[in-house]
């Protein structure tokens, strides 16, 4: 099964969305920051909305076709949805959820695949609950187990288990593996936390103010970010705008002038040509802090600053750093490196970056993304 | 007592209730999802009989019923007698009349049901109709109920409409806050108070009735 999307949406005067995707059988993460218009293209799909223009397909079946006027209602298109507040029905019983999508199917059968279904999902112990009396993880399995009892061709869950701890999160997300190993739907999971991109997708569209930013598998899209907003999205808490300098081919590297007078940074060298502007992330972890002058060291960005805030946050404390141009960084250090260094606020430090810790984004990937 | 005036009444309740929930249920269900521009001027429209005097209608629905309009000359044709001046008269004046006491309600209970759980039945291969029935229905039972009860209850203390379509028939149109009238017209103030009484605790009866069961909401959603 394979899922084609081109979908044309305008939603307001000044947001519309125009993307163009594909997602084959296993798990695709549509990742976006919330607005980005994620919510919209599955309701689109699901046939809840419909678009101005495009196409969406499943393998052979049109679901949409704008020229050739095809528009499935929602109740024939065989899509599995699973709402971001489950939308479970609060007057019936856990198996009359599960039941409301088995309206034509025997008796006999309805049973059958009720029990197989809720044995699948560990929610077999209280089908004749309300859905008012069960845990936040157990409705979450309900509401799973409710549209997959439909064998559904395409699944479509919207940010279904941001609200649960990982651990639960990540024994639902086991279980729906395991369904869907045989059948190999196309799932499509919205999200806007890049930790879930990691742990479940086989395959990530990172979609920004309505246009599809990049595709491909987890690691090299939120790694080796080629957009500033896909950067931002993949967790580098240090995005900063500078301009080519000059590059060097032969040495794989290339030079960029932070802002218009901040420091100056050796990157890896990246498509873009000299005189041009960039977009550098940095991860915050990624980030040395010395309270001296380094020397003897392999990282050959070193950036004088200082210290303008700390707070702790969990393990690890965040702090936050100026240099003497304006120029803002973010940096993550352990307690007790913290307290090794002496570091106090107006304090004098070192930061040393490697030249690989620096990832480069073209700011022209998309027209008028970043001004 | 005037039990026959009572009689007829609850009868005219019970014809134009049982009516209006039916006719109600589609205009509430249409006013709570519509995007339609011109919404506003259908509710006015709807909740016009609140605050007109109910002569004003009642004079109205008189012209309308009459031999004259083209309603009236197509019921005389179709049944030999007119409308005004008799019950069937009275039930189509009153149903105008009572109209937002079932719609309002209604409409009130189907937009604060959670729109996903429509989308979620549609998802699940559910019509609209079907949707309807097993989802937006049973959840808006609370609705239902206030729209029948204030409706019927509405509906046997009319007044003003009554005289001005109806008239002063006994057993025909006279109903029982005509009867009070005539009561007090004639001095027979025994007989009004016992009437009025008994009105009142009917009335009574049926609001706690409303609100004793709006006491224990439905959990409409249970993350809301």
């Amino acid at each position: 099964m394979t899922l084609t999307a081109r979908i044309v949406k305008r939603v307001s005067p000044s947001f519309s969305i125009d993307v163009d995707f594909r997602a084959s059988g296993g798990i695709t993460i549509l990742f976006g920051a919330s607005g980005s218009g994620k919510s919209t293209i599955l309701r689109c799909i699901a046939g809840l909305m419909t678009p101005d223009a495009g196409r969406i397909t499943l393998d052979d079946t049109v679901l949409y076709d704008h020229d050739a006027r095809v528009n499935a209602p929602p109740r024939h298109r065989r899509v599995g949805m699973v709402f971001q507040h489950l939308a479970l029905f609060p007057h019936l019983t856990v198996a009359a959820n599960i039941d409301y999508g088995l309206s034509g199917v025997p008796a006999a059968e309805r049973d059958r695949r009720r029990t197989e279904t809720a044995g699948m999902f560990g929610i077999d112990g209280f089908l004749d609950r309300k859905p008012d009396r069960l845990s936040g993880g157990e409705r979450q399995r309900v509401a799973l187990a409710r549209t997959l009892v439909t064998e559904p061709s395409l699944l479509l869950l919207d940010e279904p288990l941001t609200a649960l701890d990982f651990d639960i999160q990540s024994r639902i997300i086991d279980d729906l593996r395991r369904w869907n190993q045989q059948r190999r739907i196309p799932v499509l999971y919205v999200t806007h936390s890049h930790r879930e991109v990691y742990a479940l997708g086989e395959q990530v569209v990172v979609v920004g103010h309505g246009r599809v930013l990049a595709t491909g598998v987890p690691h090299a899209v939120l790694e080796h970010p080629t957009h500033p907003l896909v950067a931002s999205l993949a967790g580098f808490e240090n995005l900063l705008p500078g301009q080519v300098l000059a590059r060097d081919e032969v040495g794989g590297t290339m030079h960029v002038r932070v802002g218009t007078s901040g420091p100056e940074l050796e990157v890896p060298i990246a498509d873009v040509p000299g005189g041009s502007w960039v977009t550098i992330g940095i991860r915050a972890g990624d980030i040395l802090i010395a309270s001296e002058p380094p020397h003897g060291l392999s990282a050959l960005n070193i950036i004088e600053a200082s210290l303008t805030a700390s707070r702790r946050e969990g393990p690890t404390i965040v702090a936050e750093m100026v240099t003497a141009t304006g120029t803002r960084l973010v940096v993550h250090v352990t307690p007790r490196a913290f307290e090794r260094l002496g570091l106090h606020s107006g304090g004098r430090v070192w930061l040393a970056v490697k030249t690989y810790s620096c990832r480069v984004a073209r700011n022209d990937t998309i027209r008028g993304e970043l001004s | 007592m005037d039990w026959q005036a009572f009689g007829l009444s609850i009868r005219l309740a019970a014809t134009v209730s049982a009516i209006l929930l039916v006719l109600a249920v589609p205009l509430a269900y249409w006013l709570s999802v519509t995007r339609f521009r011109g919404r506003f001027l259908v509710e006015s429209v709807v909740s016009l009989p609140l605050v007109l005097p109910p002569t004003v209608l009642g004079f109205y629905v008189l012209v309308a019923l009459g031999a004259r309009s083209p309603l009236g000359r197509w019921w005389t044709q179709w049944t030999g007698h007119g409308l005004a001046f008799t019950f069937e008269g009275l039930v189509i004046a009153s149903l105008l009349y009572s109209l937002p006491f079932a719609v309002q309600p209604l409409a009130a209970a189907f937009a604060q049901l959670d729109p996903t759980l429509r989308d979620a039945s549609a998802v699940l291969g559910a019509s609209p109709w079907r949707t309807f029935l097993r989802i937006t229905m049973p959840l808006s039972l609370e609705g239902f109920l206030a729209a029948l009860v204030l409706t019927f209850a509405h509906t046997i203390g009319e007044f003003g409409i009554v005289l001005m379509v109806g008239g002063n028939l006994p057993g025909i149109t006279r109903t029982v806050s005509i009867a009070i009238y005539d009561d007090v017209q004639a001095l027979r103030y025994d007989e009004a108070r016992a009437t009025a009484f008994v009105l009142l605790l009917l009335s009574f009866l049926l609001l706690a009735a409303v609100y004793g069961i709006r006491r224990r909401p439905w959990a409409a959603s249970p993350l809301a």
